[in-house]
């Protein structure tokens, strides 16, 4: 069973998922996946429907991983792995395309790039091929969740100061003249690097000392 | 429509090295740019090798993309485009697999030198990036405008790459406060860079 090594309870069940919210989480800590946090974060409904994206296909390749992890071989490991995530992708992109095409465009190029976020590559070789199914479900969820609140972080600052809006509602009132610069391409990098900073000086301990050099 | 024109491909080539960058207008292959950008040396074996990948994998799947899995291809009538995403990952990692064998059997010296950078460009997103804006149909990109854009596209990251190493090599004796050591800093860095970039818009757009 998956919990033969380490006991059900619910701690131990709860603490891979606060791991990857806190002190594990893939942007702040190990800085994975950064590529998509810059580009949707301009509207907060693409971050929260690339967040939800996110947690699906993290959580369900880690786990298809960990249950096809004694049977696939060593050598084929990432072939594998790739296969399982971007078949994950291409149902949330046939998704979005069918219901909700408006979101499908939004997002572009970036729901496919799902598949190279090396946060779910990462947590797959990372943890998914050493352990158990349930573990490695709560982990990728875990892994998920906090890079997806990260995700939010940032779009809540940028899209009131870059479009005046929050949801798609006026919330700056009609004099607020839309700063274009925060919702281009180097408001995005700007504002994660404050978010990152202020993450940093108030959590000293969450940001690793030393950057790792390669992942 | 297409512009298969001389000016019309150099201005997407242009396009896609300084007013489109995908490193600083479309955040591509963020990941690799912050762990690898620590020296010059190794940033410019990187950017070299993503340029050659991204090219000649750009240049494949157009063809594959066209030739197979459009509805009405030449080869296959049916519509196989929900495979698009499989199709193209696959053939970027058993390109990069082949690259790296070729280069170990005929150049060791090269491949002392690229070997570490290549299993890591499977997963760098500029390069499927690239693939997947090249067949966005908005676009209506024919081969050698492809060819253009991917070129162009690898070059960009090259030259990000590369300044941003040279920047790193000074901030290592900057006096940053704490907090903002590492991610932090590059991040901002590159949000900078971005902003001057930005000063290339109306010289060539796509």
């Amino acid at each position: 069973m998956a919990c033969s090594k380490v006991s059900c309870t619910r701690e131990n069940l709860i603490q891979p998922v606060k791991e990857g919210i806190g002190p594990q989480n893939p942007i702040l800590c190990q800085s994975l996946g950064i590529c998509s946090a810059l580009a949707v974060t301009g509207y907060v409904s693409t971050t929260l429907v690339m967040g939800a994206a996110l947690l699906f296909v993290a959580s369900l390749s880690t786990l298809s991983v960990s249950l096809l992890r004694n049977v696939t071989p060593h050598r084929v490991r990432l072939i594998v792995q790739m296969l399982v995530i971007s078949t994950l992708v291409i149902l949330v992109h046939l998704f979005l395309r069918a219901w909700w095409f408006d979101m499908s465009k939004a997002l572009g190029p970036y729901v496919g790039l799902i598949i190279t976020n090396c946060l779910i590559l990462g947590r797959c070789e990372g943890y998914a091929m050493r352990n158990g199914p349930v573990m490695s479900f709560l982990d990728g969820l875990g892994s998920a969740a906090g890079y997806a609140l990260v995700l939010l972080a940032i779009s809540i600052i940028r899209e009131p100061l870059g479009n005046g809006t929050f949801l798609g509602y006026n919330v700056m009132g009609q004099s607020f003249l839309p700063v274009r610069l925060i919702g281009a391409a180097p408001g995005a990098f700007l504002a994660m690097g404050i978010v990152v900073w202020v993450v940093s000086a108030v959590w000293p301990g969450l940001h690793a000392a030393e950057h790792p050099e390669a992942h | 429509m297409p512009d298969f024109s001389i000016t019309g491909v150099a201005v997407i080539f242009l396009a896609a090295i300084l007013t489109n960058n995908i490193l600083l207008s479309k955040f591509l292959g963020m990941c690799s740019f912050i762990a690898i950008s620590r020296n010059l040396r190794t940033a410019f074996g990187m950017g070299i090798s993503v340029t050659f990948v991204t090219f000649c994998t750009a240049v494949l799947n157009y063809g594959i993309y066209y030739g197979v899995l459009v509805r009405d291809a030449p080869l296959c009538a049916v519509d196989l485009t929900y495979l698009t995403f499989l199709v193209l990952i696959m053939v970027i990692a058993g390109f990069v697999q082949l690259v790296e064998m070729v280069i170990e059997r005929f150049s060791p010296l090269l491949y002392y030198n690229l070997g570490i950078f290549l299993p890591l460009i499977t997963v760098n997103c500029a390069i499927l990036g690239v693939n997947l804006l090249m067949i966005d149909p908005d676009r209506h990109f024919g081969l050698v405008q492809t060819a253009a854009y991917a070129l162009g596209s690898g070059l960009g990251w090259l030259l990000s790459i590369c300044l941003m190493a040279g920047l790193r090599r000074r901030l290592e004796h900057a006096d940053i406060p704490r907090p903002l050591q590492g991610l932090g800093i590059i991040l901002i860095i590159t949000g900078l860079m971005a902003m001057a970039f930005m000063g290339f818009a109306g010289v060539a757009d796509l």
